[in-house]
């Protein structure tokens, strides 16, 4: 089985901050972290080698120079080898773009299998690993939860929905995003990290993976951010105070004012 | 801008031969090969049954050529096992609103479900509802999904799309945009249109929450956009208002996925979270397993859900299905009751969107006071007991 996973380096969110005066990203000292969905798609891949040893993990980013450390961190998990898609021509990708260019270095490298993170963690946005499917021309399952069976040619999968799950089959080539109950990530060994050291990481730019010029970066992409601010919080704030009973009584005031219980 | 065949999709039909006008297709060792001589006129790609032609350096940065034409706005109304999801009348209200601005039309689109539930869409504001009443789309599979709204769109042209950020719609919206090299904008909360350019003005929160973020897509149409369920605001019902369904049937809805079966939990779990109107969540301040059950009877009393912080799930309390913020659920009800909830960014991310938070804390500067709009300083064990015993 040839797997690729894409894996993106996100600003570990919870350690970003407002700056209240210029309601920018605080991101200075910010840690940068593998996006940690995409540690449970490592993970999802590295299980499928593990029962059939004669699979290839391949790690795929999209990124500035200096995400070269999440592949890192991905070799040293016991992915195979790592692909790096850096170029200023990248500069700008939104979702769209992002997918387009993933999927074309995902076409070089050559698969049968593509795990993505359900989303990541900075954008949120959950849409790069269908988008990308829609490019290859592949099926994608979204929000797998667990892996039943992988027989020749087909597999049968778990999908998270709203209101329960899905048991589905599909042909492979496959790409599927993965949710966090799908497995736990292993650590790092001493041999992986070895081997993170010394590997020779790719660095393709777009050329490498002969990506159209105006459907990359900034000019592939049909969204635009055009401006940021910090949420607002608009509530009108009211302090209950008293003795236990007393406020168990003013909450259940509200709550019937707000029809959420019958009155009486 | 040029057009190109996929030559690995390509089936040496010659279809396209036929539909060019210019004589600009070929055939080289059984695939159509376009030629130089080709004006764009893009009548190959709608003739071709397998979709192998493609339009390729046409950049985004540059008005697409038939801008103009798009108008109106469209919602994907959801249904799941049989029945409108709520989502969907939330979004024919936002649609509603959206298409009153702009001076165009309402339409919806509705798969697997029936008359009825198309009915229910004009009645809530939809003009036209484009109905796929075949049962094989009861369930939901991406492949037919995106092939069928694709199709209505290139067909109809609509400015502005919708959808629910709903497990459904989140797996096949992004595919429909990446088909039709469409802005895409996830988990909408407010959503407005500037009248001057026609620009749909998209705001989503990103970086888990911390910041707000204004989307637009100014060169492309349509513009897409999902919103969370519980977002927007239900229009008025009007059980007399008249509308048009259009019943269609699609020649085939193959896919290369296969629903086998459908699981609805049964557990309590399943009371779906984004669905209720009030949720009481508990977090690591309710001590142990015995006061997370507080929570659990308190909420069963109001009839609502149990919600959980990480740590609450991680201490075992309850299960990951319960779990409100960034790697949770995203939850927005009427009222929700955070009790023994600190209030990291987090948690605030899933439910600050809520219309009343009750948070019960006993340290005054907690965090989830920032976003509650009820402040009560206090032992959550003592305060749900009370509220239990007057209940
Ligand atoms: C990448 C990432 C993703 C995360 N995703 C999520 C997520 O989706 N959801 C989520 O919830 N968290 C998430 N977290 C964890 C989050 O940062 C917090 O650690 C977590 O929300 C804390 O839960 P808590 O408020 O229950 O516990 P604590 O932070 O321990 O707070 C307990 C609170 O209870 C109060 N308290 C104690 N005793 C009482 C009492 N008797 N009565 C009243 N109050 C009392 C305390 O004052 C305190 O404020 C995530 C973290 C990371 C890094
Ligand atoms: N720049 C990137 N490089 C590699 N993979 C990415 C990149 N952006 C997104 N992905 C993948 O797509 C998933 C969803 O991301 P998003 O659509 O941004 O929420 C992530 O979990 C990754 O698996």
């Amino acid at each position: 089985m040839k797997i690729i996973v894409c894996i993106k380096q996100v600003p570990d969110t919870s350690e970003v901050r407002i700056n209240p005066e210029t309601n920018t990203l605080i991101r200075e000292g910010v840690p940068s972290i593998i996006n940690p969905y995409d540690l449970h798609a490592i993970e999802a891949a590295l299980q499928i080698k593990d029962q059939d040893p004669a699979s290839t993990v391949t790690a795929l980013t999209m990124g500035p120079p200096h995400a070269e450390v999440a592949l890192r961190d991905a070799i040293a998990l016991g992915v195979d080898d790592a692909a790096l898609l850096t170029d200023r021509a990248f500069a700008g990708s939104d979702t769209w773009a992002t997918a387009y260019a993933l999927a074309k270095a995902a076409e070089k490298i050559g698969f049968d299998m593509i795990f993505c993170g359900k989303q990541a963690i900075d954008g949120d946005t959950a849409q790069v690993g269908p988008e990308m499917a829609e490019f290859l021309n592949i099926p994608h399952i979204a929000y797998v939860k667990k892996i039943e069976k992988i027989e020749t040619g087909k597999i049968t999968v778990h999908r998270l929905m709203d209101d329960g799950y899905d048991v589905l089959e599909s042909s492979l080539p496959l790409l599927m995003t993965v949710v966090k109950e799908l497995n736990t990530p292993r650590l790092p060994s001493i041999k992986g990290k070895m081997r993170a050291k010394k590997i020779e990481i790719r660095k393709w730019t777009r050329q490498d993976i002969g990506a159209e010029d105006s459907l990359t970066g900034l000019n592939g992409s049909p969204t635009r951010v055009s401006n940021i601010f910090a949420p607002v919080i608009k509530k009108e704030r009211k302090t209950i105070t008293g003795t236990p009973d007393e406020m168990a009584a003013q909450i259940l005031d509200e709550l019937k004012a707000l029809h959420c219980i019958q009155p009486g | 801008m040029r057009l190109f065949v996929n030559a690995d999709e390509c089936i040496g039909c010659e279809t396209c031969l036929a539909a060019c006008p210019y004589a600009a297709i070929v055939m080289k060792d059984d695939k159509a090969v376009i030629l130089e001589v080709c004006q764009v006129c893009r009548s190959c790609i709608s003739s071709c049954p397998v979709e192998a032609i493609l339009v390729s350096g046409e950049s985004m940065q540059e008005k697409q050529p038939d801008f103009d034409s798009y108008q109106g706005v469209m919602v994907f109304a959801e249904q799941r096992h049989g029945s409108l999801a709520q989502v969907a009348i939330e979004l024919i209200g936002a649609g509603r609103h959206l298409a009153d601005k702009l001076g165009v039309c309402l339409t919806a689109a509705i798969f697997g479900a029936g008359q009825a539930e198309a009915e229910e869409l004009i009645k809530w504001g939809a003009e036209k509802v484009y109905l796929y009443d075949s049962p094989e789309l009861k369930e939901f599979n991406d492949e037919p999904y995106t092939n069928l709204l694709s199709g209505l769109i290139r067909e109809h042209k609509p400015e502005i799309v919708l959808a629910g950020a709903t497990a459904v719609g989140r797996s096949f919206v992004p595919r429909v945009a990446a088909r039709l090299s469409a802005g895409l904008t996830a988990d909408c909360t407010s959503l407005d249109v500037d009248l001057q350019t026609r620009n749909f003005l998209q705001v989503r929160p990103a970086f888990g929450g911390n910041i707000m973020a204004t989307i637009l897509c100014p060169n492309r149409r349509p513009q897409i956009a999902t919103v969370r369920p519980r977002v927007m605001k239900k229009g008025t019902y009007d059980p007399g208002r008249k509308g048009e369904i259009v019943l269609l049937k699609a020649p085939n809805y193959d896919s290369r996925t296969r629903v086998l079966e459908s699981v609805k939990e049964a557990s309590e779990a399943a009371v779906n979270l984004q669905e209720v109107d009030v949720i009481v969540s508990g977090g690591r301040g309710m001590g142990g397993p015995e006061g997370f059950k507080l929570v659990e009877q308190l909420a069963k009393l109001l009839g609502g859900g149990v919600g959980a912080s990480r740590a609450a799930v991680e201490e075992g309390w309850t299960t990951y299905s319960h779990q409100v913020g960034q790697t949770g659920k995203t939850v927005c009800p009427k009222i929700y009751i955070a009790c023994g909830i600190s209030g990291a960014i987090q948690h605030a991310v899933g439910m600050q969107s809520s219309d009343v938070i009750i948070a019960i804390n006993k340290n005054a500067d907690a965090p989830i006071f920032n976003v509650a709009s009820h402040r009560v300083v206090a032992d959550a064990r003592e305060i749900l007991s009370a509220l239990i015993r007057k209940l």
